[in-house]
């Protein structure tokens, strides 16, 4: 056990705090977010954050873990998941080779085999439990729970409202540290009222303006004031079109440092057209930018005076 | 003093339709004594983060914000005004006077000899006189007729006898099973007990019938259709579980949340409420862009099954058709397309959206002339047929 591991866990007393905290981490959040995350650690409840793909809701967990030099554990959640996988698992080949010593012994004695058979020597932690059973509150991060299937969901509702879990073998094991639980959804099925209900809820939107500009400047740094305001500007105004799937800020991210890797130091049509599959990922949505929406919108910037002509 | 205002904002937001308990008002006061009283948009957050459950709950939670934290009266008369017909989960809203109500306090019906031909032949004769729409009413509603106590009790006989319309697909969960892969968790429990033993346990994977989604077209052409088509949505969402529901004629609606009533009188009278486009016209290409593009992804997620209801006649000159329905395919786990307006026997595929719509479908049930339940139960018990037979006939 290191100093940082029994060092005592300083929570933020502020909105302002929480603010300050991620900000040093270079994760820029609204106010709105900071009040939720201030919430959910002030009261321990778990923070469901919902929206978009590429929004910042998966980095949240990661920045805060940083940032409190918390242990991050992670689930990624898929269809089929199931206890073993995210849980606990019972060690079966150890189980199997004590019963066969003690056979070998001829010592069978079932009351102290199944006592040694199911101990915690046993018990393979997976994240969930290894949550529990941290000595310092760990971040919990549950990924994208919209891809698990619904059996999982109710399986979360005793670890997030109770902080413990039941084995059946075993017993009941209750959190040493309450875990700081985040959960994301990009809402591609709707997760059950019952989960959402022992949580604190919030809809992660696309940052404003000044915020994503904020963003950029500090997630792909080397470029030009003026780079990144075409950029900004530019992916803003592509939200608002009737597009299949908007771009999220990680794609803003990787589109800026797409464009800094050809060294364009400003936007023109040949290198918008060139990139677009960094924005976006969908065929109509790109044919549809390639046959006249380019233009338009930078003819936009330029009337702007965001683009020289 | 901010304790009994949070109690009455619940109040009024669970008036608005939003499900928010008591647990919820605790947690609330607890938010804001966190945040604290000096920021206005802090208490708006802290409230937001304990009282939303989704999305769409924002708008009406902000308006609600900002007007209460204004004049609470104003709220209130505000809310009067514009929710008039939002009722709370709590509140039942108001059946309709029941044909079933009706046949239960009239007298018991002489009872008949059993004779089997006799009687099939009568329940149809039943089911035509209560297949009738009154064209007098409001233009853009259906205005249902209450099913009778005889009609009632078929739904429920077939739905729970009838096969679902679509195929169950195979699970990535494991189950017990007398076969399969050695399940070792099981096997290991076995031998604790009997220790002398091996008898190994077996598990393989689940199969489950997938989520159903239904597009339910409510145009003109298929006004006869509606009820008797609503009735066996509903019933398939009381039996199983995931269904999601969108009617469409010239917009699409979603009427899931109006089938979860378990009464069918009830469920269908809020259904009619909520879509404006009864009997309109058919914007089929129109409407399965707007559902691509704004459903899809949140209800065709887990491998749904779409079971499209329309007749395939598209007025819509301004969408793609094939191209929407292209796009649908790759979303959905299938396809099932209920026809119910082929009037004869030796179909052939000539409306343009039929034949645009045809190469889509992983499966195709033609029915000629429902008029009632049992029709589409017959329909259902054949299976249907592959819709690429018919395309092939008129090549």
């Amino acid at each position: 056990m290191t100093d940082a591991d029994r060092a005592p866990f300083v929570l933020p007393t502020s909105v302002d705090a929480v603010v300050s905290l991620l900000a040093a981490q270079d994760y820029v959040c609204d106010r709105q977010l900071a009040t939720a995350l201030f919430l959910s650690l002030k009261l321990s409840r778990p923070l469901f954050l919902e929206g978009e793909p590429g929004v910042g809701k998966t980095e949240l967990a990661k920045t805060l873990a940083k940032a409190m030099q918390a242990m991050l554990l992670r689930v990624q959640c898929y269809e089929g998941l199931d206890i073993a996988q995210t849980a606990y698992e019972w060690n079966v080949a150890r189980q199997m080779m004590e019963i066969r010593l003690a056979e070998a012994a001829h010592e069978v004695d079932r009351d102290h085999l199944a006592h040694t058979l199911y101990s915690k020597a046993m018990l393979i932690e997976r994240p969930l439990l290894q949550a529990l059973t941290q000595p310092r509150s760990p971040v919990l991060l549950i990924d994208e729970l919209d891809r698990a299937d619904e059996p999982f969901d109710a399986f979360l509702l005793e670890v997030l409202a109770e902080n413990q879990i039941t084995i059946p073998e075993y017993g009941t094991v209750r959190a040493v540290a309450p875990p700081i639980t985040i959960i994301t959804s990009n809402r591609t099925r709707e997760i059950h009222d019952a989960l959402k209900r022992r949580c604190l809820y919030h809809w992660v939107d696309f940052p404003d303006v000044e915020r994503e500009l904020d963003i950029v400047r500090r997630k792909a740094p080397g470029a030009s004031d003026r780079l990144y305001v075409q950029v900004v500007e530019f992916v803003q105004r592509m939200r608002t079109l009737d597009l299949f799937k908007a771009p999220g800020v990680a794609e803003t991210i990787d589109w800026t440092n797409a464009l800094m890797a050809l060294n364009a130091i400003r936007l023109d049509p040949a290198t918008v057209q060139d990139t677009l599959g960094v924005l976006l990922k969908y065929q109509d949505d790109i044919a549809k930018l390639r046959a006249g929406d380019t233009a338009k919108l930078l003819d936009e910037l330029r009337a702007r005076a965001l683009l020289e002509p | 003093m901010i304790s009994e205002n949070i109690v009455h904002f619940a109040h009024i937001l669970r008036a608005a339709g939003m499900p928010i308990g008591p647990d919820r008002v605790l947690a609330a006061m607890a938010a804001v004594e966190c945040v604290g009283l000096d920021r206005r948009d802090d208490v708006h957050a802290a409230l937001g983060a304990v009282m939303l459950d989704r999305h769409e709950q924002q708008v009406l939670f902000d308006a609600a914000f900002d007007a209460f934290w204004r004049d609470p009266k104003l709220l209130e008369q505000l809310m009067f005004q514009l929710l008039p017909r939002i009722t709370g989960r709590g509140d039942k809203p108001r059946a309709p006077r029941t044909n079933r109500l009706a046949d239960a306090l009239a007298a018991p019906p002489v009872v008949q000899p059993p004779n089997p031909a006799n009687n099939t032949a009568r329940q149809e004769l039943q089911f035509d006189t209560h297949f009738t729409f009154s064209d007098d009413e409001r233009l853009q509603h259906a205005d249902f007729e209450t099913m009778t106590a005889d009609e009632f009790a078929l739904a429920q006989r077939l739905a729970e006898q009838l096969p679902l319309p679509v195929m169950p697909m195979r699970r990535r969960r494991y189950e017990r099973s007398p076969r399969g892969r050695i399940d070792l968790r099981a096997t290991l429990l076995r031998m604790a007990r009997q220790p002398h033993t091996l008898s190994p346990a077996f598990t393989q994977p689940r199969t489950e019938w997938p989520a159903i989604v239904v597009l339910l077209d409510v145009s003109g052409s298929m006004e006869r259709y509606a009820r008797l088509l609503l009735h066996y949505v509903h019933g398939l969402a009381r039996r199983h579980m995931h269904v999601h529901t969108f009617t469409f004629g010239t917009r699409l609606t979603n009427i899931t949340r109006c089938l979860k009533d378990r009464d069918p009188d009830v469920a269908l009278k809020l259904a009619d409420e909520q879509v404006t486009d009864w009997k309109g016209g058919t914007r089929i290409a129109s409407c399965l862009d707007d559902f691509n593009r704004l459903w899809a992804r949140r209800v065709l997620g887990s491998n749904a099954a779409v079971l499209l209801m329309t007749d395939g006649l598209d007025r819509d000159d301004r969408g793609d058709l094939a191209d929407a329905a292209a796009r649908l395919r790759r979303a959905a786990h299938q396809i099932v397309w209920l026809n119910p307006l082929l009037r004869f026997e030796g179909f052939e595929p000539r409306a343009a959206g039929v034949r645009a719509l045809l190469p889509h479908v992983d499966r195709f049930l033609p029915v000629h002339n429902l008029a009632s339940l049992a029709d589409l139960a017959r329909v259902l018990r054949a299976g249907g047929v592959a819709p690429f037979s018919l395309l092939n006939q008129t090549h």
